[in-house]
């Protein structure tokens, strides 16, 4: 197989890996706010507890598998979203230490300062992923140096921002659908409550962020024209969606989760559909995008780091296996929660 | 005002490398001593050995997680500040980042879980293996990086290819990249550097508790385990950083010149301390054993050693830097290792309890370690300037062209806010739980032989139905 077809797939793997199992996390944090009551509350940063470390590691192992094998996707995307980034960042740090510092002390206000902070981290990491997403399908102003010539202001544009706010959206359904799993009694049914206003607005916004995209980025229909096969991910897409409100109805809480799950797996699938063979687009001139090819380490660097992957993904697997099993079931508090 | 964004970000990279760096030692030492502990408890079924593991799993928690949140800036920022240096080594750099990943990181998290939150989950047997798991994770992440590291230090296994700006390294020989010139030397002493962190803060904790007579019987216990621990890192530490500084010698001469304030090639003193005056080209208010370093490099006293007289000017060093880190660095490996050789020889006499001052000494150790683990890297880290890839890549070349200063001053200001409020409330929360301290519970297998007044809680935490734990009342 051709090694950099290979490597956009395994950072398709990657992404994918990490959209799901952060997606749900950090949506859990965004709708942490909608519950009351601290023990409540306790509860649901309890859900996420064991799990949102191991969770975030995708995208860390994302970064570095981006760095070895598309070093100059890596340089400039990351320059070029220098202040997103480094917000990006701080929201990470935000909401990790959040989880760690709300339950060492019993203090009100400083559970309520960390509550914010949580809710408001997480949801500001959904948020920029999603702008960044948007900014790849619509690409930036990259030059024939390889180096990005817009200012920050240029990473704003409309559809970027409604990206975001669909990231979120779509988050907070997945997270909605987790967490219903994870809690029993008032509050998994106030959770209950949650799923259906969720559910409708990730309709809406899934139609109107594919209009938007076939309105001002036709291209990214290219390789569904050349690769008709892709068509079935689509109509893959399209029933895992309608599977969650069944799932729903019906009382499959798993059903309906695990439906999200695929949803998020399809999305991202698209996403790579539309970008493929690019990593970032330039508006500048389609000839100084950085592509699979011009953006890649070497050959034999593609070829040791393909190895690594598949001496070390059977192991990533295991252990994330192991890690669901040992906390399956329903969150309860005990001494070492948080 | 115009702002240069090299500087900038070389500040931004010392600020939160350093600060990131501040807690991975520990986790790496605190892990090590959580294998002893809990492999004694397996062995010997002492439940005492159980408290002290589950103890400082909760320390290690939050150090850990303040480890994480701030280690994630890292795998970023050299794509952020350092686009030109991560095109340039992408090839090389990046795997090891990758390999990082998937090697150690998701070890690594994946068994924190257990370890943290599965005390009452899984079996013991699978508990100690979680614990075990995690500290080779946090080992595995040390070598990664250290290999990393380690090829800008001495770079192998590799050609350029391109020219000018687009000029970028590629691996030729993976196993020559991995076993470069310096890695297993420096690999060597950072791992011994995080075992005498986890040893000293071990010690440090344990020594105000017998000062405060609170807990006094794990305090000896963890106490001893972490002296030997401390005792035999301590000397193997000076046989790694001799080999070190011997490599460092012959792959970077301009580095040791100096670290050791040696100006004209011939034979070399061994300056106890002092400061190097670049303009005079001598060191002022200095102390020095004459011709000891040619000694130590080369067995004879006359031998030459090169001198920065032989550096071209525009690829010398920074002095002052490396010379006072490297110094401020070796100097406490040396109060290290009196200061466990002396409580190792009072405890053998059994005398070690009661010599108040000591304790207190070891209470306020802790910081030694740190502050050598930092000044280790900032003079390995300027010891390698004008070079970011050592006789590759200069520094000043290397930053991201894209990036206007102002933003990075933005991120710096935000970066210095944010750590310094981390760092407070690390040191408040560790402290916090300190004081808490640890379950007191006795020998034997049988179970937890709760003392007074502690019966009814010590109930409540294993009774799974009990109300306190219903209501949400146990507090971690």
């Amino acid at each position: 197989m051709d090694l950099h077809v290979f490597w956009f797939g395994m950072l398709g793997i990657l992404a994918a890996g990490y959209a799901v199992l952060d997606g749900f996390d950090l949506g859990v944090g965004i709708l942490h706010p909608t519950v009351k009551g601290d023990h409540e509350r306790r509860l649901v940063i309890n859900s996420i507890g064991p799990l949102w470390d191991g969770n975030e590691v995708w995208l860390v192992t994302f970064g570095g598998a981006l760095f070895a094998a598309f070093p100059e996707a890596y340089a400039t995307f990351l320059s070029a979203f220098y202040l997103p980034v480094m917000i990006l960042l701080f929201a990470l740090i935000g909401r990790a230490v959040s989880i760690e510092f709300r339950s060492k002390q019993k203090a009100g206000f400083w559970r309520t300062y960390w509550d914010h902070s949580f809710a408001f981290s997480s949801m500001m990491v959904v948020f920029l992923f999603g702008v960044a997403a948007g900014n790849t399908i619509e690409g930036i102003p990259i030059g024939a140096d390889k180096e990005f010539q817009g200012s920050l202001l240029d990473l704003l544009g409309p559809y970027p921002l409604a990206v975001g706010a669909f990231a979120v959206i779509a988050s907070a359904m997945h997270g909605s659908l987790y967490l219903y799993l994870k809690t029993e009694g008032e509050l998994q049914e106030h959770v209950g409550r949650l799923r259906w206003p969720a559910f409708g607005l990730f309709l809406v916004g899934f139609m109107g962020i594919t209009i938007a995209t076939l309105v001002r980025n036709p291209e990214a229909l290219a390789n569904f024209e050349r690769y008709p096969i892709a068509w079935v991910v689509v109509a893959f897409t399209v029933l895992a969606i309608a599977n969650i409100p069944r799932g729903i109805v019906k009382g499959r809480a798993g059903q309906a989760f695990l439906s999200s799950c695929a949803t998020i797996v399809g999305l991202v699938f698209n996403f790579g559909m539309a970008l493929f063979p690019n990593l970032v687009v330039s508006s500048i001139d389609p000839a100084y995008s950085l592509t699979i090819r011009n953006a890649a380490s070497s050959e034999s660097t593609l070829a040791i780091m393909r190895n690594i992957a598949f001496l070390g993904m059977p192991f990533v697997l295991t252990y994330t296996v192991i890690v669901y099993w040992v906390f399956r079931g329903k969150t309860t508090l005990d001494d070492f929660s948080y | 005002m115009d702002f240069d964004p090299v500087t900038l970000s070389r500040v931004q990279f010392a600020l939160t490398v350093m600060f990131h760096y501040l807690f991975p030692p520990l986790s790496i030492g605190l892990g090590a001593i959580m294998v002893l502990l809990e492999g004694t408890y397996l062995k010997t079924g002492d439940r005492r050995y159980e408290a002290a593991t589950r103890f400082f799993t909760k320390l290690f928690a939050v150090n850990f997680a303040v480890g994480v949140a701030t280690g994630i800036v890292m795998e970023f920022q050299f794509g952020t500040n350092w686009s030109t240096y991560s095109r340039f080594v992408g090839d090389v750099f990046g795997s090891a980042l990758a390999a990082e990943g998937i090697f150690a990181f998701f070890l690594e998290s994946g068994f924190l879980a257990v370890l943290v939150f599965g005390w009452d989950r899984v079996g013991k047997k699978m508990h100690f293996f979680a614990t075990l798991m995690v500290f080779l994770g946090s080992t595995f992440s040390a070598v990664w990086i250290v290999i990393a590291n380690s090829w800008q230090q001495t770079p192998a296994g590799f050609h350029l290819v391109g020219e000018g700006a687009a000029m970028r390294a590629e691996i030729t020989d993976f196993w020559a990249m991995i076993f470069n010139p310096s890695a297993m030397h420096r690999l060597n002493h950072v791992l011994l550097g995080s075992l005498l962190q986890g040893a000293f803060f071990v010690m440090s904790i344990a020594a105000y508790y017998l000062l405060k007579k609170r807990h006094e019987e794990f305090a000896k216990r963890t106490f001893t385990v972490a002296l030997g621990l401390a005792f035999v890192s301590s000397l193997t530490i000076l046989v790694s950083g001799h080999a070190q500084a011997s490599a460092v010698a012959e792959n970077q001469p301009a580095k040791l010149a100096a670290f050791e304030g040696h100006f004209e090639t011939g034979p070399a003193d061994l300056y106890l301390f002092g400061w190097p005056d670049a303009e005079s080209q001598e060191v002022k208010a200095g102390v020095a054993l004459p011709g000891m370093l040619s000694f130590m490099l080369h067995g004879d006293r006359s031998a030459s050693v090169t001198g920065l007289d032989q550096i071209p000017d525009d690829e010398e060093p920074p002095l002052a830097v490396p010379f006072v880190t490297y110094h401020l660095m070796v100097a406490l490996g040396m109060f290290f290792i009196a200061i466990t050789s002396l409580a190792l020889f009072l405890r053998w006499r059994g005398t070690l309890w009661d010599k108040r001052w000591l304790l207190w000494t070891f209470v306020f150790a802790v910081v030694g370690p740190y502050i050598a683990n930092q000044t280790g890297w900032v003079s390995a880290e300027v010891g390698r300037q004008p070079w970011v890839v050592y006789g590759l890549l200069r520094t000043e070349d290397a930053a991201s062209p894209s990036v206007p200063g102002e933003q990075i001053l933005v991120s710096i200001v935000l970066f210095s806010i944010i750590y310094t409020a981390l760092g407070a409330l690390w040191v408040f929360v560790m402290n916090y739980k300190i004081k808490h301290g640890p379950e007191d519970v006795g020998e034997g297998p049988e179970g937890p032989k709760p003392q007074e007044g502690q019966i009814e809680v010590a109930a409540d935490v294993r009774d799974p139905a009990s109300p306190r734990r219903l209501a949400g009342l146990e507090d971690s």
